[in-house]
């Protein structure tokens, strides 16, 4: 097996294929803070191919989410990032603002958690949808609306004109998660970021909202999911990769992760779900302010060596093209 | 141990024009002592609410609650409070369940301070074999809430209310707002707790596989009914009705892809 130290995850499991759409290399975010530097993402690579639907998978803490504002330079001012993320000519940690708000909500767009929180309450429904249309001068403004409505009612609202003269606390939380997904589908963009879109809904609506995004971005679209949901993974992804506080420590196709999990951690992960029978990992992830020295895992490890407690594995890579951050498979 | 009988809640808004919300619809349902109820239904279906009734945190429009055989409403306030602290609720958010000015100790010392059921001096004894109940650390007793992790302090929540020794506990989807490591280790932790006490529950949640693992029997709510109740096995593999059946087949479907490989 070889190591992959300067690999990039999933680009040498096809090397025919179409260039990255995204490319993140060696992506290292540290924030500083009162008790010393937290390093909340350190040294993550991903690869998003064209048309591409691949999950990051982790739980709090464990940097997701801030890989994923990353992407669109949405980290406040106080992180430090080191890197880059490559899409097109561009390298977005580095481009100037113009360049990032051409891009931003138009070829990369985010739906992002908590719709409570991402709409404005004072603003209608429908000029709010329609308002990438008219940022970006794609179209006019009467016609944006007119799309926007179009949107609406391809999401579901039986009376897209009505609800576009409304505000978002007049709706359910499901239909706020469907305005935001309009919102992020109306300039047809390359790339879709979506942060936990259904954190916070019931069963029925959850499955709803899933079966959009994959009809949504069934005809053209690559999707960047971001949760800790694996049922919403295995249902929208192809491809997944599993972070653990701030590091990938698994990529892979999403079937064989799910189904074969190699890492001890995602195997503790799945472990832990009510229908695989509820058992747990024991400990806690370590703090992203004081990170052990080696294997990050170690500690509640079930499989732990003596090696890992000192020394801090690469993400190697395996007979089978998977990729997995465990000397295990060294 | 708990009777609900014919329970009904409305809220009234509005003077002039009156407009109505039917929370809770005249619901009857019992939980034997000792046993564990799942009440689940989706958001807004009334199940916080029928929690909140069975403590009578909130006053029923109609029907009676009973407690141990006991009218609830017909207690006078002494009694209603002597009542208390046998029948104790965890919530949903740990984040807005706990003061944040209560350092560890001082959170789950509390109850027993109001009811004196320990002396100063056994208090953080007690306290010390409670975080040890719930698996948190010794050395975080003199934490504050935001120094801890969410399944920190929702066994912090937890302690406080074993503090007391309640017979009846209504948890509110006590993990909804955790990771699924923590999920596990809230829910066996539960499970654990109730074996060694012969705690009765009230398990609410949307998540029916959820309450496929912590109840014995399950009541499910859709519109502040109740449609099905039964036990718990027969309710998940054999569902009667409609709603039901949609709850299930969506559940199965957001775990189908475990099925195939197990």
């Amino acid at each position: 097996m070889t190591e992959t130290k300067d690999g990039v995850a999933g680009v040498q499991e096809q090397p025919q294929s179409p260039r990255a759409l995204l490319h993140i290399a060696g992506l290292k975010v540290t924030f500083s803070s009162r008790s010393g530097p937290v390093r909340a993402v350190d040294r993550v690579d991903l690869a998003i191919r064209e048309g591409e639907r691949i999950g990051l998978i982790g739980e709090s803490g464990s940097g997701k989410t801030v890989t994923g504002m990353a992407i669109l330079g949405l980290l406040p001012v106080n992180a430090k990032i080191r890197g880059t993320i490559r899409y097109g000519d561009h390298d977005l940690l580095t481009a100037p603002d113009r360049t990032l708000q051409q891009i931003r909500g138009n070829e990369i767009a985010m739906i992002s958690q908590n719709s409570g929180n991402s709409l404005n309450p004072v603003m209608k429904i429908g000029d709010q949808v329609a308002e990438p249309l008219v940022i970006h001068r794609i179209c006019s403004v009467p016609d944006a609306r007119r799309e926007a409505i179009r949107v609406l009612s391809e999401l579901g609202f039986d009376d897209p004109e009505q609800a576009a003269t409304r505000y978002p606390h007049e709706f359910s939380g499901g239909m706020r998660e469907r305005i935001l997904i309009a919102l992020a589908l109306i300039c047809h963009p390359r790339l879709i970021i979506a942060d936990e879109p259904t954190a916070g809904l019931d069963a029925g609506t959850k499955s709803h909202i899933l079966r959009l995004i994959k009809t949504q971005i069934a005809h053209n679209g690559t999707l960047f999911l971001i949760t800790h949901d694996l049922g919403a993974a295995s249902f929208l992804c192809d491809r997944i990769a599993v972070m653990y506080a701030g590091e990938v420590v698994e990529c892979g196709p999403a079937k064989e992760v799910l189904s074969l999990p190699l890492h001890p951690y995602t195997q503790g992960l799945i472990a832990s779900l009510p229908s695989a029978g509820l058992h747990p990992i024991p400990g806690m992830s370590p703090s992203p302010a004081s990170l052990p020295r080696g294997c990050r895992f170690c500690e509640r490890c079930p499989a732990a060596l003596d090696r890992c407690d000192c020394d801090h594995p690469d993400l190697f890579l395996t007979e089978c093209g998977r990729q997995v951050r465990c000397f295990h498979y060294d | 141990m708990i009777e609900l009988e014919g329970v009904s809640k409305i809220y009234s808004r509005g003077f002039i024009r009156r407009e109505q919300t039917v929370a809770v619809d005249n619901v009857t349902l019992s939980v034997k002592k000792g046993e564990s109820l799942g009440l689940v239904g989706e958001s807004g279906s009334g199940k916080s609410t029928l929690g909140r009734l069975a403590l009578r945190l909130i006053e029923p429009t109609s029907g009676t609650v009973r407690f141990d055989g006991r009218d609830l409403s017909c207690l006078s306030r002494a009694e209603l409070r002597r009542t208390r602290p046998r029948m104790q609720i965890v919530f949903q958010d740990p984040d807005t369940a706990l003061d944040p000015r209560m350092t560890v100790k001082d959170c789950i010392s509390e109850p027993m301070k109001v009811w004196r059921l320990a002396m100063p001096a056994e208090q953080k004894e007690r306290v010390v074999g409670l975080m040890d109940l719930v698996g948190l650390q010794p050395d975080l007793i003199d934490r504050y809430p935001f120094e801890l992790s969410g399944g920190q302090k929702q066994r912090v929540a937890l302690a406080r209310v074993l503090a007391l020794k309640p017979d009846f506990i209504v948890a509110d989807e006590p993990t909804a707002a955790l990771d699924l490591s923590v999920q596990a280790q809230i829910l066996t932790l539960i499970k654990k707790i109730r074996r060694s006490t012969g705690l009765t529950l009230l398990f609410i949640s949307h998540d029916l596989q959820v309450i496929g693992q912590m109840s014995d029997t399950v009541a499910v709510m859709h519109k502040g009914k109740i449609v099905e109740q039964g036990r718990t096995r027969d309710v998940l593999e054999n569902p009667n009705d409609t709603y039901t059946r949609h709850l299930v087949e969506a559940a199965y479907e957001s775990s189908a892809w475990m099925g195939k490989n197990r």
